[in-house]
C-alpha cells in the first residue's frame, strides 16, 4: 500500500488502492441507479394495473410511511456525522454515530416488515396483480439493500473497533456511507413516486 | 408453485442426450484420473483455482470460451444437419427448440463474453502498462461466477430440461403457463449469476484503465485494444442492470407467481421483449467493439504502419455506444408500435453505419502502403474486413422498418447477425489469438496448420450463411425444425449444411494446431516481441512474468514501443534500479464463492426454497469472511528474483 503524495487529502483518499476503491465504488452506485431506474420503469408502466385487485389507496398509510422515511432520512444525516467523527479521528464517536445509524435503519425495516405484512394480511400479495408485482420489486430491492447495509455497517464496527481508524477502515467507513446515502436518495423517490403518486 | 418430477429429473430417452452423459461422464472420470495420476491436484489448486494473477484469469476465461465454443458448435451441427433436407426427422421439434436456445444463449453469453473477457484481462493490464487489475480479488470473483453461471446453464440438458424459448425468452411462451418446466428458469439463473461477474468485470476494467495508466499514457495515447475495453466495459456497466432486473422480474414470475410478463394479472409481455433488448442490443455491441480493437491492433502491427485516424476511431466507438442504447426497439418493429416511434429507432439504427464506415475506412488506409505481412492473423483481420462489411450492409437493410417487415425473424436476419458476430467477433477472436498467443506462452502457433484452420473456416463460414440470406428472401423461417418438400430454399438449405462440415473441420485444424504447437513450443519458441509489434504489451518478457514489469514503462507517444525501438533506445535495465515489487496473495475464497453460487442457482432452479436461501446465506457469509480477511498486505517480489527472469530478453547489468 504504497503512500503516494496524497497525504494532504483525507486518510480515505492517501492511497492508491483507497482511491481506487472508491472510484470503484461510485461506478457501482451508477450501476445501481440504473437497477433502480429500471424498477422505477417497470413500475411506471405496471403501477396502474390493479385487474380488480387493491388500489394504493386500499392499502398504504401514509403516517407509517412518512416517520419510515423520517427514520431514514435522519439515518442519512447521522451517517454524516460518521464521516465527520472519522475527519476529526475520533473513533468513539465514529462508532456511536455508526450504531445511531444503524439502529434507524433497523427501524425503518421493521416498519417496511409492518407494512408489509399489514399489505398481505389486505390481500395484497405479489401475485395478487401487476401493480403490486412491481411494487413489492420496488420496495423489496431497496429493502434487500438496507438489510445488507445493516450487516456490512455492524461488520465494520468491529473491524473499526479492532483496527481502529486506519487508511483501510477509513476507506470501507467512507463507501459505506456512500452506499447509505445512496439508498436514501432512491428512498425519496421511492416515497414521492410510489406512495404520494400513488395516492395523488 | 411447481410440480417437479423427481423420479424423471434425468433426461432420458433421447439417444443424443445420453451419449452427451455418457461422454461428459468419461470426460470427468478421465479429467480426474489424469490430475490424481500426474498428481496435480495441488499444482492444479495452488497455481490455477486460486490464482488472482489478471493473466491467468484470463487464461482461464478464454479456455471456459473455447470449451463452451465446442459445445454451442455442436449444436450448430445438430440444427443444420436437421434443417438439411426437408421433412428430416433426425431431432425432434421439441429437441430442435432446445438446441436452437442453448445454442444462441452459450455463444454470446458464455463464449463470446469469457473470451473477450478474458483478452481484456490478459492484455489490457500490459497495454497501459501496470501491474494487475484494480481488484485483483474482486476478478478472480468475476471468474468463478462467470463459470458457475455457465456450468449451470450446461447442465439444464441432462439435469431438468434445457430451456427451449430461444436465447431471447419472449413471454408468454418463457413463462410458467406455457413452460411448465424448470428449462427456462434454468436460463434466468444462470444468466443472472454469470451476468453478475460480468458487472463485476466491467467496473474493475474501468478502474483499472482510470486510475492505472503508466506514467505519460494519458487516454488519447492508449493502444485501441484498451479503448474498447474501456468503452466496452461502461456499456456492460450501464445495460446489465438492466437485464439483472429484467431476469429478476422473469425469475419472479415464474418462481414465486408475479405478473411482470404473463398476460393474466395485468403484466405485460411486451415489457420484457423492450426491457430485453435494452440490454440485448448494447450486448451486441459489447462483445463487438473489443473485437474492433483486436482488429485494429493486428492491423496496425502487420501493415508496419501506425492507426490512421486515431482520434476518428475513439470517437467512433464512442458515438456506437450512444448508439446502441437508443436501437433497442428495432428488434421488434412488428411489435405495432406505429410508424413514427419505428421512424425514429430506423433513423438510429441507420445512423450506426456512419462511425462504423469509418472504421473500416481506418483499417482500409492503415493498410494503404503499408508493408503487408500475410501472417495468420493478419489474414483473419483482412477476411473480417469483408465479412464483416456484409453484416453490416445487411444489417441496414434490416434497419429498415418498412423493409424489415419482410425480412423479420427469417432466415435473413439469422445471416445477418452471424455475419456480424462470426464474421466480426469470432474472426477477430482468432486473429487475438494467434497474435497474443506468444506473448503469453512464449512461442508462437504454427502458420500451416494455422492457414489451414483459416482457410476452411472462411470458406466454411461463408458457405454456411451466404446461401440463407437467400433462403431468408425466399420465405424461410428462423427457429422452424423442418420445411415441406416444396419450398424453394430446399436446395440452399443443403448447401449451408456443407458449409458447417467446412467449419468443423476448420476447428479441427485449429485444436491440432494448439496441440501440435505445444508439441513443438521448442521449435516455435521466440522472443519477446516476435511481430515486431508497437504497445507496451510486447516491452516485457514471453511469457509475462508474474510482476508485468520490472519497472513501469513511461510513454510520452501513441506507440511508443515502436517508436523506441526505431530509436535503437536501449532497454538494458540497471540492477540497483528494480525495487521490490508488491503482488496480491492468492485467495480460495472466490473459487468457494462460485461453488456456493452454483448451488444456490440449483435450488433456487428447482424451488428447493429452504435450501436455496441456506446456500445464499453461505454466499453473504463468504462475503463477510472477505470483508474481514481483506486487510491481507500481500507479498513482495525480491529484485534478485527480477533481475533473473528479465535477462531472458533485456540486458541486466
Amino acid at each position: 500500500m504504497a503512500l503516494k503524495d496524497h497525504t494532504n487529502q483525507p486518510l480515505e483518499y492517501q492511497t492508491e488502492q483507497g482511491q481506487m476503491n472508491i472510484l470503484g465504488f461510485w461506478i457501482f452506485i451508477g450501476a445501481e441507479i440504473i437497477l433502480f431506474g429500471t424498477l422505477f420503469a417497470i413500475y411506471g408502466v405496471l403501477g396502474n394495473r390493479y385487474v380488480g385487485g387493491p388500489t394504493p389507496h386500499d392499502i398504504f398509510v401514509i403516517r407509517d410511511v412518512v416517520i419510515q422515511t423520517l427514520l431514514l432520512l435522519t439515518s442519512s444525516f447521522t451517517v454524516g456525522i460518521v464521516i465527520w467523527a472519522m475527519r476529526n479521528n475520533d473513533l468513539k464517536g465514529l462508532v456511536f454515530w455508526q450504531i445511531i445509524t444503524l439502529l434507524l435503519g433497523v427501524g425503518f425495516l421493521v416498519m417496511e416488515i409492518n407494512e408489509f405484512i399489514h399489505y398481505v394480511n389486505a390481500g395484497a400479495t405479489l401475485q395478487t396483480s401487476a401493480f403490486l408485482s412491481s411494487m413489492y420489486a420496488l420496495l423489496g430491492m431497496h429493502g434487500a439493500h438496507v438489510t445488507l447495509g445493516i450487516g456490512w455497517g455492524i461488520a465494520l464496527i468491529f473491524q473499526l473497533l479492532k483496527r481502529g481508524i486506519t487508511h483501510q477502515t477509513a476507506t470501507k467507513t467512507h463507501i459505506f456511507s456512500l452506499y447509505w446515502h445512496f439508498l436514501d436518495v432512491v428512498w425519496i423517490f421511492v416515497f414521492t413516486f410510489v406512495y404520494l403518486g400513488g395516492l395523488a | 408453485m411447481v410440480d417437479i418430477k423427481w423420479d424423471r429429473i434425468l433426461v432420458t430417452g433421447e439417444p443424443l442426450i445420453t451419449m452427451a452423459m455418457i461422454l461428459i461422464i468419461l470426460t470427468v472420470l478421465g479429467v480426474v484420473v489424469a490430475l490424481t495420476y500426474f498428481k496435480k491436484w495441488k499444482w492444479l489448486w495452488k497455481e490455477w483455482l486460486t490464482t488472482v494473477d489478471h493473466k491467468r484469469i484470463g487464461i482461464m476465461y478464454i479456455i471456459l470460451g473455447l470449451v463452451m465454443f465446442v459445445r454451442g458448435g455442436i449444436d450448430a451441427l445438430m440444427m443444420r444437419a436437421q434443417t438439411a433436407v426437408p421433412e428430416n426427422t433426425f431431432l425432434s421439434a421439441q429437441h430442435y427448440a432446445e438446441v436452437f436456445t442453448t445454442h444462441g444463449t452459450i455463444m454470446i453469453l458464455f463464449m463470446a463474453m469469457p473470451v473477450l473477457i478474458g483478452f481484456m484481462n490478459i492484455i489490457m493490464p500490459l497495454q497501459i502498462g501496470a501491474r494487475d487489475v484494480a481488484f485483483p480479488h474482486m476478478n478472480a470473483i468475476s471468474f468463478w461466477l462467470t463459470t458457475a453461471g455457465a456450468l449451470l446453464f450446461n447442465i439444464s440438458f441432462i439435469v431438468g430440461g434445457s430451456p427451449d424459448a430461444g436465447w431471447t425468452m419472449y413471454f408468454p411462451l418463457a413463462g410458467k403457463e406455457f413452460s411448465p418446466g424448470v428449462g427456462n428458469t434454468y436460463y434466468f439463473v444462470a444468466v443472472q449469476i454469470a451476468g453478475f461477474g460480468t458487472l463485476m468485470s466491467a467496473i474493475n476494467f474501468t478502474v483499472t484503465i482510470m486510475k492505472m495508466r503508466t506514467k505519460g499514457m494519458t487516454l488519447f495515447k492508449m493502444p485501441m485494444f484498451t479503448w474498447t475495453t474501456l468503452i466496452s466495459s461502461l456499456i456492460m456497466i450501464i445495460a446489465f442492470p438492466v437485464f439483472t432486473i429484467a431476469l429478476l422480474a422473469a425469475t419472479l414470475d415464474r418462481v414465486y407467481g408475479a405478473h411482470f410478463f404473463t398476460l393474466s394479472g395485468g403484466g405485460l409481455d411486451m415489457l420484457w421483449n423492450n426491457l430485453f433488448w435494452m440490454w440485448a442490443h448494447p450486448e451486441v455491441y459489447i462483445v463487438i467493439l473489443p473485437a474492433f480493437g483486436m482488429i485494429s491492433e493486428v492491423v496496425a502491427a502487420f501493415s508496419k504502419k501506425r492507426l490512421f485516424g486515431y482520434h476518428s476511431m475513439v470517437w467512433a466507438i464512442i458515438i456506437i455506444s450512444v448508439l446502441s442504447m437508443i436501437v433497442w426497439v428495432h428488434h421488434f418493429y412488428t411489435m405495432g408500435v406505429g410508424p413514427v416511434v419505428n421512424s425514429i429507432f430506423s433513423i438510429t439504427t441507420l445512423l450506426i453505419a456512419v462511425p462504423t464506415g469509418i472504421k473500416m475506412f481506418n483499417w482500409l488506409f492503415t493498410m494503404r502502403k503499408g508493408r503487408i505481412q500475410f501472417t495468420v492473423p493478419m489474414l483473419w483481420a483482412l477476411a473480417f474486413i469483408p465479412t464483416f462489411l456484409i453484416g453490416g450492409v445487411t444489417g441496414v437493410m434490416l434497419g429498415m422498418a418498412a423493409a424489415d417487415f419482410h425480412y423479420h425473424n427469417t432466415m435473413f436476419l439469422i445471416a445477418h447477425f452471424h455475419y456480424t458476430l462470426v464474421g466480426g467477433v469470432v474472426y477477430a477472436v482468432f486473429a487475438a489469438f494467434t497474435y497474443w498467443w506468444p506473448k503469453v506462452f512464449g512461442f508462437k502457433l504454427g502458420e500451416k496448420l494455422g492457414k489451414w484452420h483459416f482457410w476452411l473456416f472462411n470458406i466454411g463460414f461463408n458457405v454456411t450463411f451466404f446461401p440463407m440470406f437467400f433462403a431468408g428472401l425466399d420465405g424461410a423461417i428462423r427457429r422452424a425444425y423442418t420445411y415441406s418438400a416444396d419450398a424453394p430454399y430446399a436446395p440452399l438449405m443443403f448447401i449451408s449444411f456443407i458449409g458447417t462440415l467446412f467449419i468443423a473441420a476448420g476447428m479441427i485444424a485449429f485444436v491440432m494446431n494448439v496441440i501440435w504447437s505445444i508439441k513443438n513450443r521448442e521449435k516455435l519458441a521466440c522472443g519477446h516481441d516476435p511481430w515486431d509489434a508497437r504497445t507496451l504489451e510486447w516491452a516485457t518478457a514471453s511469457p509475462v512474468p508474474e510482476y508485468n514489469f520490472a519497472i513501469l514503462p513511461e510513454v510520452n507517444e501513441i506507440d511508443a514501443y515502436w517508436y523506441a525501438k526505431k530509436r535503437n533506445e536501449s532497454f538494458a535495465l540497471k540492477k540497483e534500479d528494480i525495487k521490490p515489487i508488491h503482488l496480491p496473495n492468492n485467495s480460495g475464497q472466490p473459487f468457494i464463492m462460485g461453488v456456493i453460487m452454483f448451488f444456490v442457482g440449483l435450488f433456487f432452479v428447482f424451488e428447493l426454497h429452504v435450501p436455496a436461501f441456506i446456500a445464499s446465506g453461505a454466499f453473504f457469509f463468504m462475503m463477510l469472511l472477505r470483508s474481514f480477511t481483506s486487510y491481507d498486505e500481500g507479498r513482495y517480489v525480491n529484485p534478485e528474483e527480477v533481475a533473473k527472469k528479465e535477462t531472458s530478453w533485456r540486458e541486466v547489468s
